[in-house]
């Protein structure tokens, strides 16, 4: 393992950047902490995929962009966050840099803080501290201590106690340089306290090898309830980690809504830890795969607390030569009676090439749960399709339809009406 | 517009390289409705899904040209563009599509792009027909054939007929599964096609749904040929006695394909 751990990213490297952005010490010092792990650490290995060609390390680290108004946003992120009117609170970072940012005074006069994590980290230094790197360990393996070492920046959204904003809080994550994406998000909701955040994750360049490595966290205190939507959509150029992790206290509730349609390389782990008694996660996820593209899914829940209940459901297209692995694990814990977890994982294949696995995995450390699973991998049905022809309609308005009908179960039940409108868009062009 | 012409000369058929319709001859014209009778395994069913481009079904020999033009060379896709509906004794479900969308969809494949039918035309079309056929309104809503019992589904399939309006249509054993009501309401949706440009062939074991929809030649099928042709009194005599005259008249032991002795 001696030829990959040679990081072009050195300490003289790492100290230089967090300096020259002004980091407080304590980022500083994890940061290098976090460097000298990633040499040593192994990389993660995802069940099924091999992983150990992927480029996850060689990459350009800064790129910037420049801050604008509203309307001289790319048309392509303003499809994403509506109008000014509509966008009323939004961050959208492109290249690493904020560029724009709004949010409303009767959120802010709520004690709600939402800002850029790099502005975060200086103006509430102690809030970050608590949360950066907690629900993710720095030494999980290489790519989160990689993370932690050069992270470049992300969202910090912190709700107070008692506080529910129904308007949901946005960000747009939009890379047209080649440089690698490595950001990080924290949404930290106090007891008794409710918000949705939804994101979206673009890149333009297909052309060069890059990098993105990205690491949400997601706490729940107890009560609260956090509704998480993010669309994924990163173009064939970039190899992507990105590992989005919740931890939900008691009767707290953390309702995940993934889109994931990157067209490079992806491992995915989604994670849900339900720590306090009556905690609650549902996780939904849709995904394309196409080209040659090879793909790893982990949805996984951790039943700690009593009374604690995990719902995953996984749809997944798989076209072309494209692979995909769909892990779902779900792991009841000693002690945690009466708890509950379920799981659906579906995959369906358009062409001979086209692979797909799903791997519902239980495992029960208590006796006295309930636990389910459903999985399917299959083959276009070739008599629905005679059928739909049969009709006057087109091979591939046939299977385009197929391909909607085979989501829809998914992208119905998604929380938000933009999520979904935005899932049934990128769906639209990634089938055609 | 002409009138609608289909031309089968010695049609041969196979599956699974065992051969199914053995030598073939039928038209059928405008304004003409047929009914293809026979016991079950007489290959009624492999013809018409032969017709239709069934995937599993090869045709090995013979001619059929719909309109003139060659219908063997066309994809299932443009058959149906060409004008032919095939209404499936078994139609499959289809998860996550609900029937209007689908509807919409295989009209707006007939017509030029930029010439899609209005929501609202569309609309007022679909229910009109839905009531014409009995149905409840919320069927259009709900996912295509799934969870339909048997009767709903065939119900549907003529309803798609109606909306399509195709120029030659084959029913598949369209009656079974269906009780006396629906069976009518069936019968009307067909009767209501009736004109000189629309042609219909109707497969069936049973002559009931022939007393509501009058065919003008009926063919009886054996052993993958057709081997009787007559009247409409020819159906009724069929019902009364049966086939066994048939197969004593021509000496046919087993009327069924397949079972070579």
């Amino acid at each position: 393992m001696s030829v990959d751990t040679s990081l072009r990213f050195d300490k003289d490297y790492v100290t230089g950047f967090s300096s020259s952005r002004q980091e407080p010490a304590w980022l500083q010092e994890l940061r290098l902490q976090a460097l000298e792990l990633a040499q040593e650490l192994p990389m993660p290995k995802p069940d099924k995929t091999k992983i150990d060609k992927w480029n996850f390390t060689e990459f350009k680290h800064e790129a910037t962009g420049t801050p604008v108004a509203f309307n001289e946003l790319p048309e392509d992120v303003k499809a994403l966050i509506g109008s000014e009117e509509e966008a009323k609170n939004v961050l959208v970072i492109h290249n690493g840099t904020p560029v724009y940012f709004a949010l409303e005074e009767s959120v802010k006069d709520q004690g709600v803080i939402y800002t850029d994590l790099l502005t975060a980290a200086k103006e509430h230094e102690d809030l970050v501290k608590k949360y950066f790197m907690k629900a993710v360990a720095v030494d999980e393996n290489r790519l989160p201590a990689l993370h932690a070492a050069l992270f470049v920046n992300g969202a910090f959204l912190y709700v107070p106690k008692n506080v529910e904003l129904s308007a949901p809080i946005q960000a747009v994550y939009y890379q047209d340089d080649e440089a690698a994406i490595f950001n990080h998000v924290i949404v930290a909701a106090e007891d008794n306290s409710s918000v949705t955040y939804v994101e979206n994750y673009l890149s333009t360049n297909d052309a060069t090898d890059s990098v993105a490595n990205i690491v949400s966290e997601v706490y729940a205190g107890s009560g609260a309830k956090v509704v998480y939507g993010a669309v994924d959509n990163l173009a064939k150029g970039m190899t992507t980690y990105v590992n989005r992790r919740g931890r939900a206290e008691k009767d707290a509730r953390i309702e995940w809504a993934l889109g994931q349609f990157n067209d490079g390389n992806t491992v995915s782990d989604n994670t849900t830890h339900l720590i306090g008694d009556g905690s609650f996660t549902d996780t939904k996820t849709v995904t394309i795969g196409r080209g040659d593209q090879k793909q790893n899914f982990v949805a996984q829940i951790f039943n700690h607390g009593k009374h604690s209940e995990g719902y995953i459901l996984t749809h997944g297209v798989m076209k072309d030569s494209a692979s995909s692995i769909f892990n779902g694990i779900t792991k009841i814990e000693h002690g945690a009676t009466k708890s509950h977890g379920e799981q659906t994982e579906r995959v369906l294949m358009l062409s001979e090439k086209a692979r797909g696995d799903a791997n519902p995995i239980l495992l029960i450390d208590e006796d006295d749960v309930t636990a389910g699973h459903a999985a399917s991998v299959g083959r276009i049905d070739p008599l629905q399709m005679f059928y739909l022809m049969s009709r006057g309609i087109s091979k591939a308005e046939a299977e385009r339809l197929i391909i909607h009908g085979f989501l829809a179960p998914v992208v119905s039940q998604m929380p938000l009406e933009s999520v979904k409108n935005r899932l049934v868009e990128v769906i639209e062009r990634k089938v055609r | 517009m002409s009138a609608p012409n289909l031309k089968i000369e010695d049609l041969r058929v196979s599956i699974e390289d065992k051969e199914i319709i053995k030598g073939l001859d039928l038209e059928i014209n405008g304004g003409e409705i047929h009914a293809i009778m026979g016991p079950n395994g007489t290959g009624k069913s492999t013809l018409s899904a032969a017709l239709m481009g069934h995937p599993k079904y090869e045709v090995t020999s013979g001619k059929v040209t719909f309109n003139g033009e060659d219908l063997l060379e066309m994809e299932v896709d443009e058959r149906a563009q060409a004008g032919l509906f095939l209404a499936m004794q078994y139609p499959s479900e289809v998860s996550g599509i609900t029937n209007a969308d689908f509807l919409r969809s295989a009209i707006n494949a007939k017509r030029e792009e930029g010439d899609e039918i209005s929501l609202m035309k569309f609309i007022r079309e679909l229910d009109k027909k839905m009531d014409h056929l009995e149905m409840d309104n919320a069927f259009a809503h709900r996912y295509l054939n799934e969870g339909f019992s048997g009767g709903e589904k065939k119900r549907n399939e003529i309803l798609q007929m109606m909306m399509l309006e195709p120029k030659l249509a084959i029913l598949d054993e369209i009656d079974s599964g269906l009780d006396i009501d629906a069976l009518k309401v069936v019968a009307k949706g067909v009767n209501e096609m009736r004109n000189p440009d629309f042609g219909c062939l109707i497969i069936t074991h049973y002559q009931r749904l022939l007393n509501y929809i009058t065919p003008d030649k009926v063919h009886v099928m054996m052993q993958g040929r057709i081997v009787k042709s007559g009247g409409p009194e020819l159906a009724q005599r069929l019902e009364a006695e049966g086939y066994d005259w048939i197969k004593e008249e021509l000496g046919i032991k087993d009327e069924t394909v397949g079972q070579e002795a």
